[in-house]
């Protein structure tokens, strides 16, 4: 079985994200890259299947400029065993990305899918949605826990009201939550030996997939500062405020 | 026409990262993700209890920091830029884990690998770069740190090998260790190298106490009475002062990078603390003093790194001399140290609690300007160097 991830270059997690003067958008000039913190999630549940004895290849693919390539690095000294990256400097929105990630298991035939539940640059979390819809197969989204059987996989979601478990038949599209499991790090060696395994460039052009916006951004805004907080007296004041002044109870 | 300006970063203004490779960036995330995961909520309680945990030798031998310049034997083989970017982030914890690194690194492996038999080499290697075996290195004596050349350790030769007696002092790992190199005069007054083994008879190593330095790491003496170590057990290739040298300058140079990610730490610390400190209605950090003393950390930490990186090319191209590693080890600690100083005095009354780290770096760091060569006996080196004459001794 193999099996397809999806990684996206993300603003690192731990920079925080400066709005553009012109409010155009999230100034990436000069700041860290990392991969998406789910998409390590997804990298790492596909490497434990095939640890597991049950897949024979995990292929990762990411989108994007020529950088995009060191995160598909990242995966593969993590473990995975080849990577694609679809090179475009074209900013590429959720809808692009599933009609690419399409096209290339439409070359690649994967039994399974994973990808992250949404990138931590925009939280659109509908990619592996529109993918599963597009490639009409099953999905199951928030994953906690997958566990892979003959032909179908077995998958405990987070929702509001608990864990539901859903069992899909393969192919089947995954998108993970936060507690799946806990990431490895690159080993060393392994960093070294990721340089030697391959890693495709392919131009999004070749593809012949309609990637044209369907978004316009209007402008981007830092949040408004939060201001500071008041002390009550008592219970009943709490009460009152909650009440009357923020009007929630 | 206007002149167009690239952007600054604070941070890292000169781009460090952009003059590193793919892999060597690769190496430095996995490093710093490691390191501020998994070590940095350890090392309170291991330097207020003077406690090292055993464990970060195997997670580090897992991760491939030990011997990572190494190519076989199941290291890495990395370069030495990437040695040193690992060194960096580690320190950026704390330097005594990064010591119990470079002693692991620089000091056993690399002279096991250089100066050691194939035998030598497969029976040990391996162990060591997984962390299942701890290893220090002999070379300082109670009487003789700066001048190893006098040391008073010998071995003399008898049937099958030699008998080894001495003492060494502040050594790194000691107490833990599974495996010693000792260095020792044989019989011709020449230093040798040998590798002697926990349990061999005769040799022990007592923890040091009260040190307020490098607590997260463990420090003792070996002692050595009439301690038989087998001719197998002997570094061939060693002979001299050279041995022990090339370890220190690997050692050295890691130093280099370690103590301005040290310095890079209470810079850090530093700035936020004056941001959010607000005294007399503004920030801390809006006062010129405060500006003066941050420029002042960010333009030591900026070159400081930059040499550092040029003196790593200039080890994986071959062309480097000990002196170089001389002058980045005294300017790094030097720097480091008063950084740290100031960071303290910067925190104010909370710069002496142990929740804010800089007062632990600060006393840290009095060590590592003093090991390996102190800032006064580098600057010998580099006296030596440019007049030709040694100031060492009055001979």
């Amino acid at each position: 079985m193999k099996i397809l991830v999806a990684v996206k270059r993300v603003l690192d997690y731990n920079v925080k994200a400066r709005v553009k003067a012109d409010k155009s958008g999230v100034d990436l000039s000069n700041v860290k890259m990392s991969m998406n913190p789910f998409d390590e999630i997804a990298v790492e549940e596909a490497l434990r299947i095939k640890e597991a004895g049950k897949a024979d290849e995990v292929v990762v693919v990411s989108i994007g400029v020529s950088q995009c390539q060191e995160t598909i690095r990242t995966a593969l000294a993590m473990g995975a065993d080849r990577g694609i990256l679809v090179e475009t400097d074209q900013e590429i929105e959720p809808l692009a990305v599933a009609k690419i990630l399409k096209a290339v298991a439409e070359k690649e035939s994967p039994q399974l899918a994973i990808l992250g539940k949404q990138a931590i640059d925009d939280d659109s979390n509908v990619t592996g949605q529109m993918l599963a819809a597009l490639m009409d197969c099953a999905q199951a989204t928030f994953a906690s826990k997958v566990e892979v059987g003959d032909g179908k996989v077995d998958v405990t979601r987070e929702i509001d009201g608990g864990l539901q478990t859903l069992s899909l038949s393969l192919p089947a599209v995954i998108t993970t939550d936060l507690r799946l499991n806990e990431p490895r790090y690159a080993k060393l060696p392994n960093i070294m030996k990721a340089k030697k395994k391959p890693l495709d460039v392919i131009p999004v052009a070749d593809l012949g997939v309609d990637i044209a916006p369907r978004l316009k951004t209007l402008k981007v805004e830092e949040p408004p500062e939060r201001s500071a907080g008041v002390m009550v007296e008592s219970v009943a004041e709490l009460v009152d405020k909650l009440k009357n002044e923020a009007k929630v109870i | 026409m206007a002149e167009k300006f690239g952007t600054f970063s604070w941070s890292d203004p000169f781009f460090l990262t952009d003059q590193l490779s793919e892999d060597e960036r690769l190496v430095q995330e996995t490093a710093q993700s490691y390191c501020q995961e998994k070590l940095m909520p350890r090392v309170l309680h291991a330097n207020r209890n003077e406690h090292f945990d055993r464990d970060i030798m195997n997670e580090m031998g897992e991760l491939g920091f030990l011997g990572s310049t190494i190519k076989d034997h199941g290291c890495a083989g990395l370069n030495y830029v990437c040695y040193g970017l690992v060194a960096r982030e580690v320190e950026r914890v704390d330097s005594g884990y990064r010591s119990a690194m470079s002693v692991q690194s620089s000091l056993v492996m690399h002279p096991i690998n250089t100066f050691g038999s194939e035998a030598q080499k497969e029976k040990y290697l391996p162990k060591l770069a997984t962390g299942e075996w701890v290893g220090c290195f002999g070379l300082t004596e109670p009487d003789h740190g700066s001048d190893p050349g006098s040391m008073k350790t010998r071995a003399k030769t008898v049937d099958g090998g030699y008998l080894i007696n001495g003492a060494k002092m502040w050594i790194t790992n000691a107490p833990i260790a599974d495996v010693f190199i000792i260095w020792a005069k044989d019989d011709s007054d020449v230093i040798r190298g040998f590798i002697l083994e926990k349990g061999m008879k005769g040799l022990s190593a007592p923890k040091i106490e009260g040190k307020f330095s490098l607590r997260a790491s463990i420090t003792g003496e070996i002692v050595m009475e009439d301690v038989f170590v087998p001719e197998e057990n002997r570094l061939p290739d060693a002979r001299g002062l050279g041995g022990p040298f090339s370890c220190l300058n690997r050692a050295r140079y890691g130093i280099a990078w370690g103590a301005l990610g040290s310095a890079e730490f209470c810079w850090h610390a530093a700035r936020e603390y004056t941001l959010n400190r607000q005294q007399f209605g503004r920030p801390l950090a809006a006062n010129q003093l405060i500006q003066k003393k941050l420029a002042d950390m960010q333009t030591d930490i900026t070159l400081g790194l930059q040499s550092c990186l040029r003196v790593g090319r200039l080890m994986d191209e071959g062309r480097f001399a000990p002196e170089m590693v001389s002058m980045i080890k005294r300017n790094s600690c030097g720097k480091a140290i008063d950084i740290a100083r100031i960071a303290r005095d910067m925190h104010g009354g909370n710069g002496i609690s142990d929740e804010f780290h800089v007062i632990r770096h600060m006393m840290n760091l009095e060590a590592v300007n003093t090991y390996e060569g102190t800032h006064d006996v580098h600057a010998l080196i580099l006296g030596r160097a440019q007049t030709g004459l040694q100031a060492f001794s009055g001979n």
